[in-house]
């Protein structure tokens, strides 16, 4: 099957979002090019941002590769995107609301019961907490693919701590420096206000009864995290400090951080810290990295935290293939972007499907992320296959199953110039009193030829992505 | 029957303290079983941060420490009105579901020892299954203390076959979850015969019975809760309604006297 390319698919010639970009590519020399390429690699060096890849001999900090070519979106294939996107998150916080309440859509028989009461994602210590604005996951990276000129899929919504923003933001000023004469020619929307407007909305959901400028600041795990990186460029970005568990403590009813002028309050924690690591005298007694006690602040109402614990209940894998159920029960409408059609391997008419058609079907964790632990039926070898089996056998409710999906294209510069490989995007919604999402997002790139798998854990690039201003 | 309770916990430092938590479930609530008339907490050494109510709707306080002061002293006292209902303490309230009562938690995670212990209970009746893994427990179990701690495990303790109410309720709570029953822990309070003086606070457990609602075991004392039991917290395990738990930050030891009194 011929994947869709977004630039020149086949048989229809140059797609118009591409038009103005083609045509200033085919006034540009080719060395030229090449030589932007390592400029862009120099950039990168020099702001420092690089990623921790996990599950190596070494754990070696690297970069991960930028692609000069942008990944370009008409105006209006962004609107209908976002309408879906909208409609995906409001659903999102409408279920978590309703699970940490009366749980409705469990009695209604919508979503199986089972599904909640076995998941590590559910929390307890969450039941009866309605944050301000009702508003459980603050900032989620939708995951999304393309399969032709109007189909949309979501892959996965991440609503519990999605990462890469900084590399969005780094995308594009990388491409401002390297090319400012292109955005003269070409209207792109800006993203460089992303930061502006997570402080925003991050201060928009501040406890009720704080008045004038809520203090905020974001928690790290500490540099040995994967993304540090990403945490200290937004905390800089919105000049709000950037903490670690060791720096704070409950003063006066508050989680308040060590300042040189003593203890200051803090109103709105944007966290980076896992929900397991976030409380040691609530949930994981071992953490180092969290705040003693801040579920008891929480729970009274003194800290909005972002986002909010137990929101991993709603991006569970095993969940995500109810989300068009999920959406109609909030809604009452259809979803306007499209599930991939998903097996529960723990139903046993799925798992004998899964088994039998192992070749072709991509299979998940179902509490997996960045490509870790999964199996791509059509490229794994035999042997790969077997062994994956002997794992779905032994545990099938850990495994969900999917189709492999032809993932759309689009042009990465190599050195024998233009060739199309497998992209999705990911863009970063911001939810509080509204909904803001930047137009753009995280372009991943698989930079192998025919690979599907873009998770730069497992060889991914990236793109600056380009929504245009038509 | 009118009790009075009174609930003194000190805890004392060999030094300074850096900085410490301590998370308080030590305010009843009226029910069924009991009414409260009047109730206090008194804090010295330590200052109070939030008071909330928990996800089982335990009133809840985390107090806060630091500085000088070598020992921090929390009493709980008041008066409660109780009455005997054969142990019955009512439907289920609150947004907590039922069925997060049906699971186990790592302290009350069956093993081989509690699955035969439920598979051994007999048929009839669910008062009658429910009392007869009462008993059942009572015999496996001799109450000795100081053979195990806050962190025993139900299966550990079967195992072992000695502990305190704690242990009783974590067995009695894992062997019920395996019959079917919804079952949670109860900490709280109980006026031994012949005695104003109290060792320990009390904890049993109850079960979910369709006809009745929450119905409380004492596997520890053999009986379902009287007129002479006050119960204060309830969890899916101890972790969940212990009526003290700490943190502290530092090298400072920590040293715990306990004393409780409940009369007539």
């Amino acid at each position: 099957m011929v994947a869709f390319d977004e630039m020149l698919p086949a048989e229809a010639g140059l797609r118009r979002p591409y038009e103005a970009y083609d045509g200033w590519l085919k006034n540009q020399d080719p060395a030229r090019l090449t030589e932007k390429m390592r400029d862009a690699e120099r950039v990168f060096r020099k702001t420092g941002i690089t990623f921790a890849v996990y599950g190596e001999q070494e754990a070696s900090e690297r970069l991960i590769p930028f692609d000069i070519v942008p990944r370009i979106i008409s105006g209006n294939e962004w609107r209908r995107l976002t309408q879906g996107i909208e409609q995906r998150v409001q659903a999102l916080n409408a279920f978590l609301d309703d699970i940490y309440h009366r749980q409705e859509i469990l009695r209604a028989g919508r979503v199986p019961r089972e599904l909640i009461a076995t998941n590590e994602a559910f929390l307890p210590e969450m039941i009866g907490v309605r944050p301000p604005a009702g508003v459980y996951t603050h900032i989620i990276g939708v995951d999304i693919v393309r399969i032709a000129e109007n189909e949309f899929y979501v892959l996965e919504d991440n609503a519990r701590t999605p990462s890469g923003v900084s590399y969005m933001l780094e995308n594009r000023e990388t491409m401002l420096q390297l090319f400012p004469e292109l955005f003269q020619r070409i209207k792109v929307q800006p993203v460089e206000n992303y930061p502006q407007l997570l402080r925003q909305s991050l201060a928009a959901v501040r406890p009720n009864g704080v008045n004038g400028t809520p203090t905020i600041a974001v928690l790290t795990p500490g540099s040995f995290n994967s993304a540090y990186f990403e945490h200290a460029f937004l905390a800089d970005q919105m000049g709000v400090q950037l903490v670690e568990g060791q720096d704070l403590r409950v003063v006066d009813g508050h989680v308040a951080m060590r300042t040189t002028e003593g203890y200051k309050r803090i109103d709105v924690l944007y966290r980076r810290v896992d929900d397991a690591y976030l409380d040691p005298m609530t949930f994981r007694p071992d953490s180092t990295l969290g705040v003693p006690g801040i579920m008891d602040v929480y729970r009274a109402g003194n800290i909005t935290i972002a986002n909010a614990p137990g929101t991993g209940i709603a991006d569970d894998k095993a969940i995500y293939s109810y989300m068009p159920e999920i959406i109609e029960f909030y809604t009452g409408r259809k979803p306007i972007l499209g599930n991939i059609p998903t097996w529960r391997c723990s139903e046993p008419d799925s798992l004998k499907y899964v088994q039998e058609h192992l070749g072709e079907l991509v299979i998940k964790e179902v509490h997996g992320s960045g490509g870790y632990g999964m199996l791509v039926g059509p490229a794994a070898s035999k042997k790969e296959r077997e062994e994956f089996s002997k794992k779905l056998a032994a545990r099938p409710s850990n495994y969900i199953a999917q189709p492999t999906l032809s993932l759309s294209t689009c042009p990465i510069l190599t050195e024998k110039g233009l060739a199309p490989r497998h992209v999705d995007l990911r863009p970063f919604v911001l939810v509080s009193d509204r909904i803001r999402i930047v137009p753009g997002g995280l372009t991943r790139v698989a930079l192998k030829e025919g690979s599907l798998v873009v998770n730069s854990s497992q060889g991914g690039g990236t793109k600056d992505t380009w929504v245009l201003d038509d | 029957m009118r009790l009075k309770v009174s609930h003194r916990t000190e805890y004392s430092y060999d030094e300074p303290i850096r900085y410490g938590l301590q998370r308080l479930r030590l305010w009843p609530a009226s029910g069924p079983a009991q009414t409260m008339l009047t109730w206090a907490l008194h804090i010295e050494g330590a200052r109070e941060e939030v008071r909330f109510l928990d996800q089982f709707g335990n009133d809840t306080r985390l107090l806060s420490i630091d500085g000088e002061p070598h020992a921090i002293t929390v009493v709980a006292e008041g008066e409660v009105e109780t009455n005997d209902t054969a142990g019955v303490s009512g439907p289920h309230r609150g947004f907590a579901p039922l069925w997060l009562f049906e699971h186990p938690t790592p302290l009350t995670a069956p093993g081989t020892t509690i699955r035969d212990l439920a598979a051994s209970v007999g048929s009839g009746g669910d008062l009658e299954r429910l009392h007869g893994l009462m008993a059942l427990i009572q015999q496996r179990i001799a109450y000795v203390t100081g053979t195990t701690d806050s962190r025993t495990t139900a299966e550990e303790a079967l195992v072992k076959g000695t502990g305190v109410c704690q242990d009783h309720s974590h067995v009695f709570a894992a062997s019920a979850r395996l019959l079917g029953f919804p079952a949670r822990y109860v900490s709280g309070y109980l006026m031994m015969n012949d005695t104003v003086e109290q060792v320990a606070s009390h904890a049993w457990a109850e079960a979910y019975v369709s006809a009745l609602g929450w119905v409380g075991f004492d596997a520890a004392n053999g009986m379902s809760p009287d007129e002479r039991y006050v119960r204060v917290a309830v969890g899916r395990d101890y972790r969940e309604a212990m009526p003290i738990a700490g943190i502290l930050i530092g090298q400072a030891q920590e040293r715990l006297a306990v004393h409780i009194t409940v009369e007539q």
